[in-house]
């Protein structure tokens, strides 16, 4: 089943034009991952999909046109994202971090939600008192993306999550990603510069270079053509 | 001992006043990280609103109550028409200045017009008792400012760390973008803050006016002044910080102005500022305010 259809997504920042009319399509439960280099378009892509900035074209999110949508709205039909960088609130504690994540939720179910993500993500329950803005990294990606699947989303789009992370815990961030689309059967939409890591845990890829996508395929696909990977992912 | 206590009250007394405005400008600076200079004229504005109401018959304590309501509208709506239109959160800082500096004017101007330019008279809101305290006549109408401001901390503590708007409202504050990505209605949530802050406001206009037994068009400039010290002092992103910066400065003003020869009545503004100077020379953000936690 089709979760998300894109149809020529055109988007950009005043005067300057980023997304050149982008088709791309994610299926229920799929882990997709847009593939492209720095200006590319990929935040771009994300933050026209979850309603930040002005876009026309089309998005079907689960079969109704939801392209205009706020934020505020997307997230309560189901579509969490995480920005890049920092998705959390710096100055809020861990824990209310994740309250804030469950604002769509009743109170029951953010408290059920939260100790679920600490089992999830340990690190985040040792450190539900601190505040956000004081922990790693790592850490602050891992407490973004839990802050996401607060409002139990099931479209979760990432922006980068491995940007300014050690390889080590790049890792262990794309694990607990994969975990999540196959116990919750969360369906998520990644992109990333980190091409041989993200296909490893993606089902399909789009390439993007310039505001339109270039190639698509299978995971094994992208990872095998070597024109592409020379071409688009500089790898 | 009976001349330190009453001064001891004075000074709390006028420090009560710029704590509750200081309090108004923190609580609009944390959610949207705006300055309004407005802050002052709104709550002349609403005090003289309240003043219809006690010139129609109307108790000047529930007058006041009402120009709460009256406070909270004026400042959620001043946000909608005006800062929306500038951006909203995204409004340029410096615009939003320039703009509620428009505005101070404005209000002056246009509560000479409505309301004439001599003063109206209002009573105390609490009466004209006097409560003997070590030998000191302590008006009621101090006591029962300095039990107004303790609700409001104590009110404004539990709304912002123990409910759901109020962790709304810290979370705009914190990271706009995430905010609404979790959703949160950013625009509301701004509004209801520039309401609060409204709210707030007016009472201490309606303190003002019945402290000098008179609501007038420029009664809060120099207590806008004292407020921003209040708030430079506390730490801009401080709500208690605000309040004990309030009081302190009142202390201090009063007390040097009473014990300190060479400070007499004209320099009584002095005090004050070079307090806030002193303090921030060693703590930059404040006495109670966050230096930004954010690690690279």
């Amino acid at each position: 089943m089709t979760l998300l259809k894109v149809e020529g997504l055109r988007s950009g920042y005043g005067e300057v034009q980023v997304l050149q009319g982008l088709d791309l399509t994610v299926d229920a439960g799929e882990i997709v991952v847009v593939l492209g280099a720095n200006g590319a378009g990929k935040t771009t892509t994300l933050r026209a999909l979850s309603g930040m900035i002005p876009a026309k074209g089309s998005v079907q999110f689960d079969g109704a046109e939801v392209i205009g949508r706020k934020p505020e709205d997307l997230v309560r039909r189901g579509i969490a994202h995480v920005p890049q960088g920092r998705g959390t609130f710096p100055e809020l504690t861990v824990d209310e971090n994740l309250q804030v994540g469950g604002f769509t939720q009743s109170a029951a179910d953010t408290a059920a939600d939260a100790e679920r993500w600490y089992e999830v993500f340990p690190r985040l329950a040792e450190r539900r008192d601190q505040l956000a803005g004081s922990m790693s990294g790592g850490e602050q990606q891992m407490l973004a993306i839990a802050r996401a699947l607060m409002s139990r989303p099931r479209l979760l789009l990432l922006d980068e999550p491995s940007l300014g992370l050690a390889p080590l815990i790049t890792r262990d961030v794309f694990e607990r990603i994969t975990e999540v689309n196959q116990e919750l059967g969360t369906t998520v939409l990644v992109v990333e510069q980190n091409a041989n890591l993200a296909l490893k845990i993606a089902d399909r890829g789009y390439v993007l270079a310039t505001g339109s996508i270039v190639a698509s395929g299978t995971a094994e696909e992208l990872s095998s053509d070597d024109s592409v990977r020379r071409a688009y992912l500089g790898v | 001992m009976q001349l330190f206590v009453q001064r001891v009250f004075d000074g709390l007394q006028a420090g009560a006043i710029y704590a509750i405005l200081a309090l108004a400008i923190v609580i609009v600076f944390r959610a949207s990280g705006m300055l309004n200079i407005a802050q002052g004229e709104i709550a002349m504005f609403t005090t003289f609103i309240a003043w219809n109401l006690f010139d129609v018959g109307l108790p000047w304590w529930a007058s006041s109550v009402a120009s709460l309501v009256i406070g909270f509208l004026v400042g959620a709506v001043l946000y909608r028409l005006l800062i929306v239109r500038l951006g909203g959160g995204h409004a340029s800082p410096l615009a939003v200045v320039m703009v509620t500096i428009g505005l101070f004017l404005m209000l002056n101007d246009g509560a000479a017009v409505i309301w004439g330019t001599t003063a109206k008279p209002v009573p105390r809101i609490f009466g004209t008792g006097r409560v003997e305290i070590f030998g000191a006549g302590v008006a009621v109408q101090v006591l029962g400012l300095l039990a107004v401001l303790g609700v409001l901390v104590v009110v404004f503590g539990l709304l912002f760390q123990r409910t759901k708007l109020g962790l709304a409202l810290r979370a705009v504050t914190s990271n706009q973008e995430s905010a609404a990505l979790a959703g949160i209605k950013v625009t509301t949530v701004l509004m209801i803050g520039w309401g609060l802050a409204g709210a707030i406001g007016s009472v201490a206009g309606s303190f003002t006016a019945s402290g000098n037994f008179a609501v007038d068009r420029n009664m809060m400039q120099i207590v806008l002044i004292y407020a921003f010290a209040a708030a430079t002092l506390g730490g801009f992103d401080s709500p208690l910080g605000a309040v004990l910066g309030g009081l302190i400065i009142g202390l201090v003003s009063e007390l040097v102005v009473g014990y300190v020869a060479i400070v007499g009545p004209d320099l009584r503004l002095l005090p004050g500022f070079a307090l806030v100077i002193i303090v921030l020379l060693v703590r930059p953000q404040g006495m109670f305010g966050s230096p930004k936690v954010v690690r690279a």
